[in-house]
């Protein structure tokens, strides 16, 4: 099931958390080379990686991490207005109805089911757009994603590019609604409930009868 | 937020604040509004549409260290329905108990609002909706509810430090062409066309706009444009 977690809360997760910053790793580091840093343990951390971040993420039956992505909100320092804005149009994408979404991933054990995964961790993300009334997410992305966007038909209005061929990456933005949201379940085969499921068991506490049931 | 009253948009004191939350409760629809910022230095200020004698008593029985709205609110940037949170506590179950009894609110709906150097700012607002009818009310006013803790914050800001103080650089020539649009009356189609953007990127850079300008509503972004000669009228 998909997770909606702060940073302070992946402290009660460290088997979930591990695998994430590892998968990052393998993915951002290792695969597609982008001048990333891992640390000591494996783990690919930024400085966004820091106590406010919000991360989405698709935990598998071994507890282990399947897919992610990180949210932040963009009236605050966030990656793009920081170091990409020639992929933004140059326009400084600050807004309280905007939040940035950054390391999109796919866990390489999941890989074969690539599609079912990635469609997941966005409709849980669009779930945050049209739940907290935002107009648009912003983001940086690379060839392969936009495949993928555009297979679970959620694709993004390309605001700019750098580089070429397999180096090339862009800046978009995503729009939410009710009809993307039910494209983008049926495009990944996923009932579209689960996101609503998904939202709930995350952001509401539960009742102090079910907490004392399961301490 | 388009029908929040003009005259409401230029607040140049701290008094006229307590108009303008009062402007928002009755825009938004709601019970009350509350705004409360502690400063990087300490220094606090508040802004409220119900009696002071509320406030008096949560601050004497020192209610901010048990509220799970305060405590969620310093670590999350989402906003928070309070039905959702952790009211277990017997000290939790008791600021709930007295904010009905005190006619406050039993729902509520807060922003938390991060400035610049360390300011934490809080922007709530209250009903006694049922359960299902607050839930309609997030989803239809929680972009006003965001849009409107923003704005007061970026107000009372101004107010206290006599500058600007939204972290953002100045408005990009994409942003002015999409409000000089707006300013020449074309339509968003219209003004997207010639842009040769889409009409979500176009709403973007309208948006993103208004939040540097510290504008509470389109209108009022083109208005401030106008005025301070960032576009033609």
């Amino acid at each position: 099931m998909i997770k909606f977690l702060y940073a302070d809360q992946l402290a009660n997760q460290p088997k979930l958390a591990a695998s994430m910053f590892r998968d990052r790793a393998d993915q951002f580091h290792d695969r597609l080379k982008w001048d990333v840093s891992v640390d000591k343990n494996g783990f690919e951390r930024d400085q966004y990686d820091h106590a406010g971040a919000l991360y989405v993420i698709w935990e598998d039956n071994a507890g282990e991490h399947a897919g992610s992505m990180r949210v932040m909100p963009t009236t605050e320092r966030t990656m793009i207005r920081d170091h990409f804005e020639d992929l933004t149009d140059s326009v400084d994408i600050t807004s309280p109805l905007i939040w940035e979404t950054t390391r999109f991933c796919i866990s390489p054990r999941h890989a074969k089911d690539g599609k079912r995964i990635a469609g997941g961790v966005m409709l849980a993300g669009h779930e945050l757009g049209l739940r907290f009334g935002l107009i648009a997410s912003v983001g940086v992305f690379d060839l392969r994603m936009t495949r993928i966007y555009k297979a679970l038909g959620w694709s993004p209005d390309v605001l700019g590019a750098r580089g070429t061929g397999r180096d090339r990456i862009c800046g978009g933005l995503w729009a939410f609604s009710p009809e993307i949201r039910s494209r983008i379940a049926r495009n990944a085969g996923l009932d579209e409930a689960l996101a609503d499921i998904w939202f709930d068991a995350s952001f509401t506490a539960p009742a102090p009868e079910q907490k004392a049931l399961a301490a | 937020m388009e029908d929040l009253r003009e005259s409401l948009w230029e607040e140049t004191s701290l008094e006229g604040v307590q108009t303008l939350i009062a402007g928002l409760r009755d825009s938004l629809g709601v019970e009350h509004a509350v705004y409360h910022v502690v400063g990087g230095t300490g220094r606090e200020y508040g802004a409220f549409t119900y009696s002071s004698d509320w406030v008096d008593h949560y601050k004497a029985e020192e209610f901010y260290r048990h509220d799970p709205v305060v405590n969620e609110a310093i670590r999350r940037f989402h906003p928070l329905d309070w039905k959702t949170l952790d009211w277990g506590p017997k000290k939790a179950r008791q600021i709930l108990t007295e904010a009905i009894d005190g006619g406050i609110g039993k729902q509520g709906l807060s922003i938390p609002v991060r400035g610049v150097g360390g300011q934490f700012a809080m922007f709530s607002v209250t009903g006694f909706e049922s359960d299902a009818a607050w839930d309609k009310f997030i989803d239809e006013k929680c972009r006003d509810v965001l849009l409107s803790a923003h704005y007061i914050h970026d107000r009372v800001a101004q107010l206290m430090d006599g500058e600007n103080t939204i972290l953002a650089k100045p408005l990009s020539p994409r942003e002015r062409d999409a409000l000089a649009m707006l300013a020449a009356g074309k339509s968003r189609a219209e003004a997207a066309d010639r842009l040769k953007i889409s009409e979500h990127t176009f709403r973007v850079y309208v948006d993103t706009a208004r939040h540097k300008l510290g504008a509470m509503n389109t209108v009022h972004a083109v208005a401030k444009a106008v005025s301070s000669g960032l576009i033609l009228p």
